[in-house]
């Protein structure tokens, strides 16, 4: 009997990800959320530039790897020239929220009938370790040697709440992954983003705070806690907008 | 052929672009080609197609690259300054090896430049748009027919090769009217594209469209066989036109409106009996080297003439082996030389005599 | 052999695109080669504007009109900017309510028409331009009577259709103005 197994819509390929890296948690929850809404067959994803820039290989899916910061941009064009299939880009802070703030927001905007998969750890990953648009007061980075400090590297960027300020979008919501009630809110969250694209409903965007024990120089454990006590104060997590409920 | 129609250069590259099959436009507002935009706003909510006006020069082309990583043929417009930011979108889709139409209605620059008519783009278009070793198809239009015209041929070979064309157009191409006959509907694109990322349907491997290879190795490999494609584009797509060569002494090259302008010098120029020519690139990657390096064998001296400060002169010398003198007509900044500007540069050629 | 270098300059404003079309369309019915070139930019909103129009029997080179065989001007500095480039034996049309002074060049035919003064006086609103028009198509045969008519039916949005009539009847007060 089987009681456990890999979701279909990811690939046997080994992850390349940091121990203790929570990307591999959220790929997990984006391909059950495809396999279970039986959409494969016809998803086409995004990737980004960012520690998650070879995602293309570990989804069964189509895949097409976009520009730093372009993928909302990619996005369009796909759901534009096939509006039948199911389309998301997957992207990281300094994607998303720096070099990519311009796409992301006139996405959403338009209300492009996507799925977006953000993953928020205040910290670009890749390059190994500098400060993020979502990096916190005071954080240690390589490029904020003494801390983020506002009065010249400015705060941190609230990205649900800032896209709530927006008509367009459908559903706006953040979660976590740090235990395993947050990792099953998380799933229920990701996968009715995906139903929404499939009811033609429009913009849907799933913020996960995740983990990078690596470039945060802490123990893994120590990171999932790091989320409760930093993270979750600065970006609390919850609804931000359902135009259903 | 259809019946003639009076059109700007602008709106005939729409409309070509429509015929040829295209449904897929992006773009952003900036002068002197908000025409093509214009008349796709119209048109494409009319036959299923899409216009979007993309939040960027930046997202336009990077909504392009998504549709053309379906498999559908999909276009953008802009001048200079909106071309130095689709360079980097046009990079990974020659990365990815896409197919896709950037249209370039040059203006005078560098920077924000003015709005008036230029061909300074000409490095850029020729050299790669952009970072990395890679071409992409250069026309360049110097009539109103030619905008339609090569147009539809742009996305074919775009589509044949798979890589970007960029259709290298100036102010005046963009903004006059003249009589068009548009070409007949077609559509050489197929739906069939196994390459391309529409969904697995579960029947195949998915589909990767990427540009980014970790491995050196590989990415020489990829490197390799793209300009071995390159190659066979040059010795099978090149285009230009000569203008009473038979006889000349003297070979203007000039492509574009000072092709147009250099024809009334020429016509001059014979009723004073200097025997002066023309060959005019009408592709400007590939690069019609061989035709010149045949007329330098025939002529005493090269006239270039161009809205820049000389950069196709390089090609024209590189191509004929600075066999011959080349000589320098140019106007920059958005002006346009005259057809008498031009013939005093070819009197002075004639009066020097035998320069080598 | 017919070949007519035309530069109509003016405000921005004044319908000088429009004449340029109206010559052109009436060249495409005649199935002539010719171009048509506008100014562009900020220009074209109150500041000075032109418009080229090449018409020919032979291939057109290129659309700049650099020497003028017919020069229509609405404003001053127009007149000012362009009176020198004439061809010896060209001709002028000065819109004479607009244009105070006289040409200075004896080597060209001139033609003074009030055309903004007759649409006033004609209650036709903003239409000098085809008022002067009129006068060009009488002495320079530049393009034929009859295609001026289809030619409108071209350039005049199917919208404003309704306008046909004044247009024509500005047309002719052109042709039959007589100082």
């Amino acid at each position: 009997m089987i009681v456990f197994e890999k979701p279909h819509a990811l690939t046997d390929t080994v992850l390349h990800y940091c121990p203790g890296c929570t990307h591999g948690i959220v790929h997990r929850l984006v391909a059950e959320a495809i396999d279970e809404l039986g959409i494969e067959g016809k998803t086409v994803g995004i990737a980004p530039v960012g520690c998650s820039v070879l995602a293309y290989n570990y989804f069964n899916c189509d895949m097409i790897e976009a520009a730093h910061g372009r993928a909302p941009a990619v996005a369009t064009g796909v759901k534009r020239a096939l509006p039948d299939n199911i389309v998301f880009a997957y992207q990281g802070d300094g994607d998303l929220a720096s070099i990519g703030m311009c796409e992301t927001v006139s996405t959403a905007a338009r209300g492009e009938n996507i799925t977006v998969i953000f993953i928020n750890n205040a910290i670009y990953g890749m390059t190994g370790g500098q400060m993020a648009p979502t990096s916190l007061i005071g954080q240690v980075t390589q490029t904020s040697p003494y801390g983020r400090d506002p009065k010249t590297q400015g705060y941190p960027i609230r990205v649900c709440e800032l896209l709530a300020t927006l008509d367009a979008p459908q559903y706006l919501e953040r979660v976590t992954v740090n235990n395993v009630k947050n990792v099953r809110n998380a799933k229920r969250a990701i996968k009715k983003a995906f139903q929404n694209q499939i009811d033609g409903k429009g913009f849907s965007f799933i913020e996960v705070l995740s983990a990078c024990p690596t470039n945060w120089g802490m123990t893994p454990q120590k990171a999932l806690q790091w989320i409760d006590e930093a993270m979750i104060p600065q970006y609390p997590l919850g609804v931000f907008r359902d135009k259903e409920a | 052929m259809s019946e003639t129609v009076l059109m700007k250069g602008n709106e005939a590259i729409a409309e070509a672009a429509i015929l040829a099959g295209c449904r897929h436009y992006f773009g952003y507002p900036i002068t002197p080609q908000t025409e093509v935009a214009a008349y796709m706003a119209k048109k494409m909510p009319k036959i299923g197609g899409t216009f979007l006006q993309a939040e960027s020069e930046i997202a336009a082309i990077n909504m392009v690259y998504g549709v053309a990583s379906t498999g559908h043929p999909a276009m953008t417009s802009s001048s200079s300054p909106g071309i130095s930011l689709k360079a980097e979108g046009i990079s990974y889709l020659a990365g990815a090896d896409l197919p896709a139409l950037i249209i370039n209605v040059q203006r005078g620059g560098p920077g924000l430049g003015g709005i008036q008519p230029s061909q300074s783009d000409y490095f850029l278009a020729t050299r790669g748009p952009g970072h990395g070793d890679f071409h992409v198809l250069v026309f360049a239009p110097s009539s109103v027919q030619e905008m339609a015209d090569l147009t539809g041929r742009a996305l074919h070979l775009a589509w044949k090769y798979r890589m970007p064309a960029m259709l290298l157009a100036d102010g005046t191409m963009g903004q006059m009217m003249e009589p068009v006959n548009l070409p007949e509907p077609s559509n050489a694109f197929g739906d069939d594209n196994p390459w391309a990322a529409t969904g697995t349907e579960m029947k195949r491997p998915h589909n990767i469209i990427t540009s980014l290879d970790l491995s050196p190795e590989n990415l020489e490999k990829q490197n390799f066989e793209r300009f071995e494609r390159y190659k066979k584009i040059e010795e099978s797509e090149c285009l230009w036109e000569e203008y009473m060569m038979d006889d000349a002494e003297i070979c203007i090259v000039a492509c574009g409106i000072t092709a147009r302008v250099s024809r009334n010098a020429i016509v001059e120029a014979r009723k004073q009996g200097i025997k002066v020519g023309m060959l005019r690139p009408i592709t400007l990657w590939p690069f019609p080297k061989k035709a010149l390096a045949a007329a330098a064998d025939k002529v005493n001296a090269f006239l270039c003439v161009e809205m820049n400060m000389g950069q196709m002169k390089e090609d024209v010398e590189l191509a004929i082996r600075c066999k011959k003198p080349v000589e320098l007509c140019s106007r920059v900044g958005g002006m346009i030389p005259t057809p008498d500007e031009v013939l005093e540069h070819i009197r002075q050629i004639a009066e020097g005599g035998n320069k080598a | 052999m017919a070949h007519h270098e035309i530069v109509i300059a003016g405000f921005g404003g004044q319908g000088l695109l429009f004449i340029g079309k109206v010559l052109a369309y009436a060249g495409l019915v005649e199935k002539r080669q010719l171009s048509w070139l506008p100014s562009y930019g900020p220009e074209m909103r109150g500041g000075t504007a032109n418009c080229n129009v090449i018409l020919s029997d032979d291939p057109v080179g290129s659309p700049i009109v650099q020497h003028p065989n017919v020069l229509i001007v609405m404003n001053t500095p127009s007149l000012d900017k362009y009176e020198d480039a004439v061809v010896p034996g060209g001709k002028i049309f000065v819109d004479s309510t607009l244009i105070s002074r006289k040409v200075r060049r004896d080597d060209v035919d001139v033609y003074y028409v009030p055309a903004t003064q007759m649409a006033k006086d004609m209650e036709l609103g903003n239409l000098a331009n085809m008022i002067l028009l009129g006068t060009v198509i009488r002495e320079t045969k530049c393009i034929k009577d009859e295609t001026v008519e289809e030619a409108l039916k071209h350039v005049i949005p199917a919208r404003k259709m309704n306008l046909m009539d004044v247009n024509l009847k500005a047309i002719q007060a052109g042709k039959d103005y007589q100082p």
